[in-house]
Protein backbone atom coordinates (compact mmCIF):
# COMPACT_ATOMS: atom_id res chain seq x y z
CA UNK A 1 0.00 0.00 0.00
CA UNK A 2 1.04 3.37 -0.89
CA UNK A 3 0.47 6.47 1.37
CA UNK A 4 0.33 9.84 -0.07
CA UNK A 5 1.93 12.87 1.45
CA UNK A 6 0.34 16.02 0.30
CA UNK A 7 2.55 18.70 -0.43
CA UNK A 8 0.99 22.04 0.82
CA UNK A 9 0.31 24.54 -2.09
CA UNK A 10 3.46 27.14 -0.61
CA UNK A 11 6.13 24.91 1.24
CA UNK A 12 8.56 26.78 3.42
CA UNK A 13 10.01 25.79 7.06
CA UNK A 14 6.74 26.67 8.43
CA UNK A 15 4.35 24.84 6.17
CA UNK A 16 7.03 21.94 5.70
CA UNK A 17 5.98 20.98 9.10
CA UNK A 18 2.40 19.84 7.83
CA UNK A 19 4.76 17.21 5.54
CA UNK A 20 6.57 16.08 8.62
CA UNK A 21 3.18 15.52 10.52
CA UNK A 22 1.46 13.11 7.81
CA UNK A 23 4.77 11.40 7.76
CA UNK A 24 5.41 10.78 11.58
CA UNK A 25 3.07 7.74 11.99
CA UNK A 26 4.37 5.74 8.92
CA UNK A 27 7.29 3.21 9.23
CA UNK A 28 10.05 4.46 7.38
CA UNK A 29 10.06 1.17 4.92
CA UNK A 30 6.20 1.90 4.32
CA UNK A 31 6.11 3.30 0.69
CA UNK A 32 5.25 7.06 -0.05
CA UNK A 33 3.82 8.99 -2.54
CA UNK A 34 5.21 12.93 -2.54
CA UNK A 35 2.15 14.74 -3.78
CA UNK A 36 3.01 17.91 -4.87
CA UNK A 37 0.57 18.41 -8.04
CA UNK A 38 -0.70 21.16 -6.07
CA UNK A 39 2.52 23.15 -4.96
CA UNK A 40 2.54 26.35 -6.69
CA UNK A 41 5.71 27.59 -4.82
CA UNK A 42 8.72 26.58 -2.37
CA UNK A 43 11.39 27.64 -0.51
CA UNK A 44 15.31 26.78 -0.49
CA UNK A 45 14.48 25.16 2.75
CA UNK A 46 11.07 23.25 1.00
CA UNK A 47 13.06 21.57 -1.79
CA UNK A 48 16.00 20.87 0.37
CA UNK A 49 13.81 19.45 3.03
CA UNK A 50 11.95 17.20 0.18
CA UNK A 51 15.72 15.75 -0.98
CA UNK A 52 16.42 15.50 2.84
CA UNK A 53 12.67 13.52 3.23
CA UNK A 54 13.69 11.39 0.41
CA UNK A 55 17.36 10.22 2.21
CA UNK A 56 15.24 9.23 5.31
CA UNK A 57 13.12 6.42 3.57
CA UNK A 58 13.84 2.92 3.73
CA UNK A 59 11.45 2.35 0.52
CA UNK A 60 12.17 4.22 -2.39
CA UNK A 61 9.47 7.15 -1.98
CA UNK A 62 7.71 8.26 -5.40
CA UNK A 63 7.11 11.85 -6.50
CA UNK A 64 4.42 13.55 -8.22
CA UNK A 65 5.93 16.97 -9.42
CA UNK A 66 3.82 20.00 -9.59
CA UNK A 67 1.15 20.42 -12.22
CA UNK A 68 1.74 24.09 -13.30
CA UNK A 69 4.57 24.45 -15.56
CA UNK A 70 5.82 27.69 -13.86
CA UNK A 71 6.88 25.87 -11.36
CA UNK A 72 8.07 23.09 -12.40
CA UNK A 73 10.04 25.01 -14.30
CA UNK A 74 11.33 26.94 -11.42
CA UNK A 75 12.19 23.71 -9.18
CA UNK A 76 13.75 22.55 -11.98
CA UNK A 77 15.71 25.65 -12.19
CA UNK A 78 17.00 25.12 -8.45
CA UNK A 79 18.46 22.05 -9.43
CA UNK A 80 15.41 19.98 -7.56
CA UNK A 81 14.71 17.05 -10.74
CA UNK A 82 18.46 16.84 -10.97
CA UNK A 83 18.66 15.10 -7.45
CA UNK A 84 15.06 14.38 -6.77
CA UNK A 85 15.33 11.88 -10.08
CA UNK A 86 18.05 10.00 -7.98
CA UNK A 87 16.12 9.85 -5.05
CA UNK A 88 12.75 9.32 -5.60
CA UNK A 89 10.30 7.73 -8.46
CA UNK A 90 9.01 10.18 -10.40
CA UNK A 91 5.05 10.02 -11.23
CA UNK A 92 5.04 11.02 -15.09
CA UNK A 93 8.11 12.13 -16.72
CA UNK A 94 10.73 14.79 -14.62
CA UNK A 95 11.30 17.80 -16.99
CA UNK A 96 14.69 18.28 -18.80
CA UNK A 97 17.49 19.50 -17.23
CA UNK A 98 19.44 22.47 -17.62
CA UNK A 99 23.07 21.95 -17.30
CA UNK A 100 24.40 23.29 -13.65
CA UNK A 101 25.30 26.49 -13.50
CA UNK A 102 23.18 28.05 -16.21
CA UNK A 103 20.18 29.29 -13.38
CA UNK A 104 19.21 31.84 -12.34
CA UNK A 105 19.08 31.38 -8.69
CA UNK A 106 21.85 32.44 -5.97
CA UNK A 107 22.83 29.13 -5.99
CA UNK A 108 21.42 25.93 -7.06
CA UNK A 109 20.53 22.96 -4.90
CA UNK A 110 24.00 21.09 -4.06
CA UNK A 111 24.95 18.14 -2.54
CA UNK A 112 27.15 18.92 0.31
CA UNK A 113 29.24 15.70 1.92
CA UNK A 114 32.93 16.95 2.21
CA UNK A 115 34.73 19.62 2.53
CA UNK A 116 35.88 20.17 -1.36
CA UNK A 117 31.77 20.82 -1.23
CA UNK A 118 32.10 24.06 0.84
CA UNK A 119 34.66 25.37 -0.88
CA UNK A 120 32.09 24.97 -4.60
CA UNK A 121 29.57 26.56 -2.91
CA UNK A 122 31.76 29.67 -1.62
CA UNK A 123 33.57 30.21 -4.59
CA UNK A 124 30.30 29.73 -6.68
CA UNK A 125 28.51 31.98 -3.96
CA UNK A 126 31.06 34.71 -4.20
CA UNK A 127 30.64 34.59 -7.75
CA UNK A 128 26.83 35.83 -7.97
CA UNK A 129 26.02 37.36 -4.33
CA UNK A 130 27.82 40.44 -4.53
CA UNK A 131 25.65 42.28 -7.20
CA UNK A 132 22.56 40.59 -5.83
CA UNK A 133 23.12 41.46 -1.85
CA UNK A 134 24.44 45.20 -2.88
CA UNK A 135 22.35 46.23 -5.40
CA UNK A 136 19.18 44.25 -5.15
CA UNK A 137 19.34 43.89 -0.74
CA UNK A 138 20.90 47.19 -0.16
CA UNK A 139 23.52 45.81 1.56
CA UNK A 140 26.99 46.13 2.55
CA UNK A 141 29.86 45.54 0.36
CA UNK A 142 31.01 44.20 3.75
CA UNK A 143 27.89 41.86 3.98
CA UNK A 144 28.78 39.85 0.84
CA UNK A 145 31.79 38.30 2.32
CA UNK A 146 30.33 37.56 5.15
CA UNK A 147 27.58 36.10 3.55
CA UNK A 148 30.10 33.66 2.06
CA UNK A 149 31.44 32.90 5.71
CA UNK A 150 28.00 32.26 7.22
CA UNK A 151 27.75 30.13 4.18
CA UNK A 152 30.81 28.27 4.93
CA UNK A 153 30.02 27.84 8.46
CA UNK A 154 26.66 26.42 7.84
CA UNK A 155 27.80 23.57 5.02
CA UNK A 156 30.46 22.70 7.43
CA UNK A 157 28.22 21.46 10.18
CA UNK A 158 26.94 18.84 7.60
CA UNK A 159 30.78 18.00 6.93
CA UNK A 160 31.74 18.04 10.60
CA UNK A 161 28.97 16.29 12.28
CA UNK A 162 25.97 15.48 10.25
CA UNK A 163 27.74 11.36 9.25
CA UNK A 164 25.88 11.93 5.86
CA UNK A 165 25.42 13.96 3.22
CA UNK A 166 22.67 16.74 2.75
CA UNK A 167 21.97 19.79 0.54
CA UNK A 168 21.95 23.32 0.44
CA UNK A 169 20.74 26.42 -1.58
CA UNK A 170 20.42 29.75 -2.00
CA UNK A 171 17.68 32.02 -3.16
CA UNK A 172 16.80 36.03 -3.13
CA UNK A 173 12.71 36.55 -3.53
CA UNK A 174 10.15 39.09 -2.40
CA UNK A 175 8.70 37.59 0.79
CA UNK A 176 5.29 39.61 0.57
CA UNK A 177 3.70 37.59 2.75
CA UNK A 178 5.69 38.29 6.35
CA UNK A 179 7.88 41.05 5.25
CA UNK A 180 7.33 43.32 2.31
CA UNK A 181 10.80 43.35 1.32
CA UNK A 182 13.21 41.20 -0.70
CA UNK A 183 15.19 38.31 0.98
CA UNK A 184 18.35 36.16 0.91
CA UNK A 185 17.58 32.68 2.39
CA UNK A 186 20.28 30.15 2.81
CA UNK A 187 18.76 26.56 3.30
CA UNK A 188 21.19 23.95 4.44
CA UNK A 189 19.48 20.62 5.14
CA UNK A 190 20.70 16.75 6.43
CA UNK A 191 19.30 13.59 7.57
CA UNK A 192 21.92 12.83 9.61
CA UNK A 193 22.30 12.56 13.58
CA UNK A 194 20.79 15.77 14.52
CA UNK A 195 22.26 17.93 16.85
CA UNK A 196 20.84 15.41 20.10
CA UNK A 197 22.69 12.42 18.80
CA UNK A 198 26.35 14.44 17.92
CA UNK A 199 26.22 16.25 21.16
CA UNK A 200 25.44 12.78 23.08
CA UNK A 201 28.79 11.18 20.96
CA UNK A 202 31.01 14.23 23.06
CA UNK A 203 33.45 12.34 25.51
CA UNK A 204 33.03 11.96 28.82
CA UNK A 205 29.53 14.07 28.58
CA UNK A 206 27.25 13.41 31.48
CA UNK A 207 23.39 13.40 30.96
CA UNK A 208 21.25 15.73 32.81
CA UNK A 209 18.10 15.36 33.71
CA UNK A 210 16.36 17.13 31.12
CA UNK A 211 18.29 16.54 28.04
CA UNK A 212 16.15 16.62 24.54
CA UNK A 213 16.29 17.51 21.29
CA UNK A 214 15.28 21.31 22.26
CA UNK A 215 18.17 21.09 24.73
CA UNK A 216 20.68 19.84 22.25
CA UNK A 217 19.97 22.93 20.28
CA UNK A 218 19.75 25.42 22.70
CA UNK A 219 23.33 24.09 23.94
CA UNK A 220 24.43 23.99 20.47
CA UNK A 221 23.09 27.10 18.57
CA UNK A 222 22.94 29.45 21.92
CA UNK A 223 25.94 28.52 23.76
CA UNK A 224 28.01 26.91 21.09
CA UNK A 225 28.46 23.61 22.82
CA UNK A 226 30.08 21.07 20.12
CA UNK A 227 30.53 17.19 20.44
CA UNK A 228 34.41 18.09 20.19
CA UNK A 229 36.22 18.95 23.58
CA UNK A 230 38.51 21.30 21.52
CA UNK A 231 37.84 25.02 23.06
CA UNK A 232 38.09 26.01 19.32
CA UNK A 233 34.68 24.31 18.14
CA UNK A 234 31.52 25.98 18.33
CA UNK A 235 32.86 29.19 16.53
CA UNK A 236 30.58 28.65 13.03
CA UNK A 237 27.16 28.68 14.91
CA UNK A 238 28.34 31.42 16.85
CA UNK A 239 29.76 33.21 13.73
CA UNK A 240 26.70 32.62 11.78
CA UNK A 241 24.13 34.07 14.85
CA UNK A 242 26.43 37.35 14.81
CA UNK A 243 26.09 37.40 11.11
CA UNK A 244 22.58 37.10 11.47
CA UNK A 245 21.93 39.60 13.98
CA UNK A 246 23.80 42.34 12.47
CA UNK A 247 21.84 42.12 9.17
CA UNK A 248 18.63 41.48 11.15
CA UNK A 249 18.34 38.28 10.21
CA UNK A 250 16.69 35.05 11.11
CA UNK A 251 18.10 32.03 11.82
CA UNK A 252 16.26 29.06 11.93
CA UNK A 253 17.79 25.56 13.35
CA UNK A 254 15.54 22.03 13.41
CA UNK A 255 16.27 18.74 14.23
CA UNK A 256 14.63 15.90 15.85
CA UNK A 257 11.33 17.11 17.31
CA UNK A 258 12.38 20.81 18.36
CA UNK A 259 13.29 24.06 16.08
CA UNK A 260 15.16 26.66 17.63
CA UNK A 261 15.10 30.08 16.15
CA UNK A 262 16.38 33.54 16.85
CA UNK A 263 13.96 35.84 15.96
CA UNK A 264 14.94 39.25 14.79
CA UNK A 265 11.83 42.18 15.10
CA UNK A 266 9.84 42.08 12.23
CA UNK A 267 9.19 38.12 12.69
CA UNK A 268 6.60 37.00 15.18
CA UNK A 269 8.14 33.26 15.09
CA UNK A 270 8.58 31.13 18.38
CA UNK A 271 11.79 31.45 20.09
CA UNK A 272 11.57 27.13 20.50
CA UNK A 273 9.29 24.56 19.26
CA UNK A 274 9.11 20.94 20.91
CA UNK A 275 6.98 18.34 20.62
CA UNK A 276 7.04 18.87 16.66
CA UNK A 277 7.24 15.70 14.29
CA UNK A 278 10.38 13.35 14.39
CA UNK A 279 12.79 14.32 11.49
CA UNK A 280 15.94 13.08 11.19
CA UNK A 281 19.10 15.02 10.59
CA UNK A 282 19.21 18.81 11.30
CA UNK A 283 17.88 21.67 9.17
CA UNK A 284 18.72 25.13 8.51
CA UNK A 285 17.56 28.57 7.27
CA UNK A 286 19.41 31.56 7.52
CA UNK A 287 17.74 34.96 6.20
CA UNK A 288 18.71 37.94 5.73
CA UNK A 289 16.59 40.92 4.66
CA UNK A 290 16.66 43.82 2.31
CA UNK A 291 18.30 46.90 4.09
CA UNK A 292 15.39 50.02 3.91
CA UNK A 293 15.72 53.50 4.66
CA UNK A 294 16.34 53.31 8.67
CA UNK A 295 16.94 49.84 9.13
CA UNK B 1 66.47 34.98 10.05
CA UNK B 2 62.68 36.40 8.03
CA UNK B 3 60.78 33.72 6.70
CA UNK B 4 58.06 34.40 4.07
CA UNK B 5 54.78 32.98 3.62
CA UNK B 6 52.59 33.54 1.28
CA UNK B 7 48.96 31.82 2.86
CA UNK B 8 47.50 32.09 -0.91
CA UNK B 9 50.37 29.68 -2.39
CA UNK B 10 50.80 27.45 0.38
CA UNK B 11 46.66 26.74 -0.13
CA UNK B 12 47.18 26.00 -3.36
CA UNK B 13 50.41 23.50 -3.06
CA UNK B 14 48.90 21.96 -0.22
CA UNK B 15 44.95 21.52 -0.85
CA UNK B 16 43.79 22.85 -4.58
CA UNK B 17 45.17 24.49 -7.03
CA UNK B 18 42.11 26.36 -7.87
CA UNK B 19 41.18 27.54 -4.42
CA UNK B 20 41.75 31.10 -2.81
CA UNK B 21 39.63 30.96 0.13
CA UNK B 22 40.89 29.67 3.92
CA UNK B 23 37.18 27.71 4.50
CA UNK B 24 36.62 24.71 6.13
CA UNK B 25 38.92 22.70 8.91
CA UNK B 26 40.54 19.99 7.11
CA UNK B 27 41.91 22.69 4.58
CA UNK B 28 43.04 24.80 7.54
CA UNK B 29 44.83 21.79 9.08
CA UNK B 30 46.34 21.13 6.10
CA UNK B 31 47.90 24.67 5.81
CA UNK B 32 49.04 24.94 9.13
CA UNK B 33 50.59 21.31 8.45
CA UNK B 34 52.18 22.49 5.67
CA UNK B 35 53.71 26.26 7.84
CA UNK B 36 54.95 23.92 10.85
CA UNK B 37 56.72 21.63 8.57
CA UNK B 38 58.72 25.08 7.26
CA UNK B 39 59.18 25.91 10.88
CA UNK B 40 60.56 22.67 11.50
CA UNK B 41 63.45 23.26 8.97
CA UNK B 42 64.10 26.65 10.23
CA UNK B 43 66.86 26.92 13.37
CA UNK B 44 67.41 29.30 15.57
CA UNK B 45 65.35 32.43 16.23
CA UNK B 46 62.52 33.27 13.51
CA UNK B 47 60.35 35.73 12.46
CA UNK B 48 57.62 34.44 10.26
CA UNK B 49 55.87 37.01 7.90
CA UNK B 50 52.43 35.25 7.00
CA UNK B 51 50.86 37.03 4.22
CA UNK B 52 47.23 36.72 3.59
CA UNK B 53 47.48 39.19 0.52
CA UNK B 54 45.57 36.96 -1.78
CA UNK B 55 43.53 34.83 0.57
CA UNK B 56 39.85 35.72 -0.83
CA UNK B 57 37.81 34.58 2.31
CA UNK B 58 38.64 33.10 6.00
CA UNK B 59 36.12 31.87 7.69
CA UNK B 60 35.95 30.74 11.78
CA UNK B 61 36.76 26.98 11.45
CA UNK B 62 39.52 27.74 9.18
CA UNK B 63 40.65 30.60 11.26
CA UNK B 64 40.75 28.85 14.34
CA UNK B 65 43.09 25.74 12.15
CA UNK B 66 45.57 28.47 10.53
CA UNK B 67 46.04 30.83 13.47
CA UNK B 68 44.87 29.47 16.66
CA UNK B 69 46.37 26.12 16.44
CA UNK B 70 49.71 27.54 14.73
CA UNK B 71 49.89 29.86 17.54
CA UNK B 72 48.67 27.74 20.92
CA UNK B 73 52.05 25.53 21.03
CA UNK B 74 54.11 28.98 20.73
CA UNK B 75 52.16 30.45 24.07
CA UNK B 76 53.24 27.44 25.82
CA UNK B 77 55.54 26.99 28.75
CA UNK B 78 57.83 24.68 26.18
CA UNK B 79 57.48 26.22 22.94
CA UNK B 80 58.72 23.63 20.14
CA UNK B 81 60.81 26.54 18.72
CA UNK B 82 61.97 30.33 19.36
CA UNK B 83 59.22 31.65 16.88
CA UNK B 84 57.56 34.99 16.36
CA UNK B 85 55.21 35.66 13.70
CA UNK B 86 54.15 38.40 11.69
CA UNK B 87 50.54 38.86 10.13
CA UNK B 88 49.85 40.94 7.30
CA UNK B 89 47.82 41.38 4.33
CA UNK B 90 44.32 41.32 6.61
CA UNK B 91 41.27 42.20 5.02
CA UNK B 92 38.64 43.97 7.18
CA UNK B 93 36.68 40.68 6.56
CA UNK B 94 39.72 38.40 7.73
CA UNK B 95 40.25 39.96 11.17
CA UNK B 96 36.53 40.16 11.57
CA UNK B 97 36.81 36.10 11.86
CA UNK B 98 39.72 35.67 13.44
CA UNK B 99 39.24 38.44 16.24
CA UNK B 100 36.72 36.14 17.71
CA UNK B 101 38.90 33.03 17.59
CA UNK B 102 41.87 35.06 18.75
CA UNK B 103 39.18 36.32 21.77
CA UNK B 104 38.02 32.76 22.20
CA UNK B 105 41.47 31.20 22.89
CA UNK B 106 43.08 33.89 24.79
CA UNK B 107 45.11 34.73 22.13
CA UNK B 108 47.12 38.10 19.99
CA UNK B 109 49.01 38.90 17.47
CA UNK B 110 51.25 41.19 15.76
CA UNK B 111 49.30 42.60 12.40
CA UNK B 112 51.53 44.77 9.89
CA UNK B 113 48.59 47.35 8.95
CA UNK B 114 48.58 48.38 5.21
CA UNK B 115 51.01 51.33 6.03
CA UNK B 116 53.49 49.01 7.14
CA UNK B 117 53.18 49.64 11.13
CA UNK B 118 52.48 46.69 13.05
CA UNK B 119 49.82 46.62 15.85
CA UNK B 120 48.27 44.29 18.33
CA UNK B 121 45.31 42.32 17.78
CA UNK B 122 43.23 39.95 19.89
CA UNK B 123 43.26 39.51 23.88
CA UNK B 124 45.14 41.98 25.22
CA UNK B 125 45.08 43.71 28.83
CA UNK B 126 45.21 47.74 28.84
CA UNK B 127 48.92 47.10 30.49
CA UNK B 128 50.22 44.71 27.67
CA UNK B 129 49.03 47.16 24.95
CA UNK B 130 50.65 50.18 26.94
CA UNK B 131 53.71 48.60 27.21
CA UNK B 132 53.85 47.01 23.77
CA UNK B 133 52.84 50.35 22.38
CA UNK B 134 55.88 52.11 24.36
CA UNK B 135 58.30 49.80 23.06
CA UNK B 136 57.56 50.40 19.41
CA UNK B 137 57.51 54.12 19.98
CA UNK B 138 60.90 53.76 21.48
CA UNK B 139 61.89 51.21 19.17
CA UNK B 140 62.87 49.29 21.94
CA UNK B 141 64.47 49.67 24.84
CA UNK B 142 65.58 47.98 28.29
CA UNK B 143 62.40 47.03 30.73
CA UNK B 144 63.35 50.48 32.54
CA UNK B 145 63.22 52.60 29.19
CA UNK B 146 60.07 50.76 28.55
CA UNK B 147 58.45 51.18 31.59
CA UNK B 148 59.53 54.83 31.52
CA UNK B 149 57.71 55.22 28.42
CA UNK B 150 54.34 53.28 29.13
CA UNK B 151 54.44 54.84 32.53
CA UNK B 152 54.56 51.90 34.61
CA UNK B 153 57.26 50.77 37.32
CA UNK B 154 59.73 48.55 36.38
CA UNK B 155 58.87 45.71 38.48
CA UNK B 156 55.54 45.78 37.06
CA UNK B 157 56.30 46.63 33.05
CA UNK B 158 58.91 43.40 33.78
CA UNK B 159 55.82 40.95 34.39
CA UNK B 160 54.14 42.67 31.54
CA UNK B 161 57.04 41.87 28.76
CA UNK B 162 57.78 38.73 30.34
CA UNK B 163 54.26 38.14 29.52
CA UNK B 164 54.23 39.15 26.13
CA UNK B 165 57.38 37.62 25.23
CA UNK B 166 55.72 34.28 25.97
CA UNK B 167 53.07 35.30 23.97
CA UNK B 168 55.41 35.60 20.76
CA UNK B 169 54.50 39.61 20.59
CA UNK B 170 57.48 40.90 21.98
CA UNK B 171 61.60 39.36 21.66
CA UNK B 172 63.95 40.11 24.34
CA UNK B 173 67.22 40.26 23.00
CA UNK B 174 69.67 40.04 25.82
CA UNK B 175 68.41 42.89 28.13
CA UNK B 176 67.06 44.76 25.70
CA UNK B 177 63.61 44.06 24.43
CA UNK B 178 61.90 44.50 21.01
CA UNK B 179 58.01 44.06 19.81
CA UNK B 180 57.91 41.82 17.24
CA UNK B 181 56.93 43.58 13.79
CA UNK B 182 59.19 46.42 14.99
CA UNK B 183 61.98 47.95 12.39
CA UNK B 184 65.36 46.21 13.64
Amino acid sequence: MTTVINVPPSLDDVTFEQVLDQLAPLPADEKILVDARHARWASPFGLTALLTLAQTRAERPAFAPPEADETVSYWNRTGFFRYATELFDIVGSAPRQKPAGESDVLLEITPIAKSDDVHEVVGRIQQKAQHILTRELNLDAKATMGFAMTLSEACQNIVEHAGRGGWVAVQTYKWTKRLGRRVVVIAVCDAGVGFRQSLESAPGRTRSDRWDDAMALEEAVVRGVSRFRDPGRGQGLAGVRRYVGRWDGKLSVRSGTARIAIVPTWDDDVALREGLAPFSGAQMQITIPERTAGR
Amino acid sequence: MINHIDLSTVLRRTVCDLYSNLVTRPTGAAVRGAIETQLAELGGRTVTVIDFSNVGLLDYSCADEVVAKLLLPYCDDCPPRDAYFLFRGMSETHLDALEHVLERHRLALVLQQEDGAPTIVGAVSEAERRTWDASLAVGGGTSREIGGAAGLATEEVEMVLEGLARRRLMMRIDDQWVAVGAPL
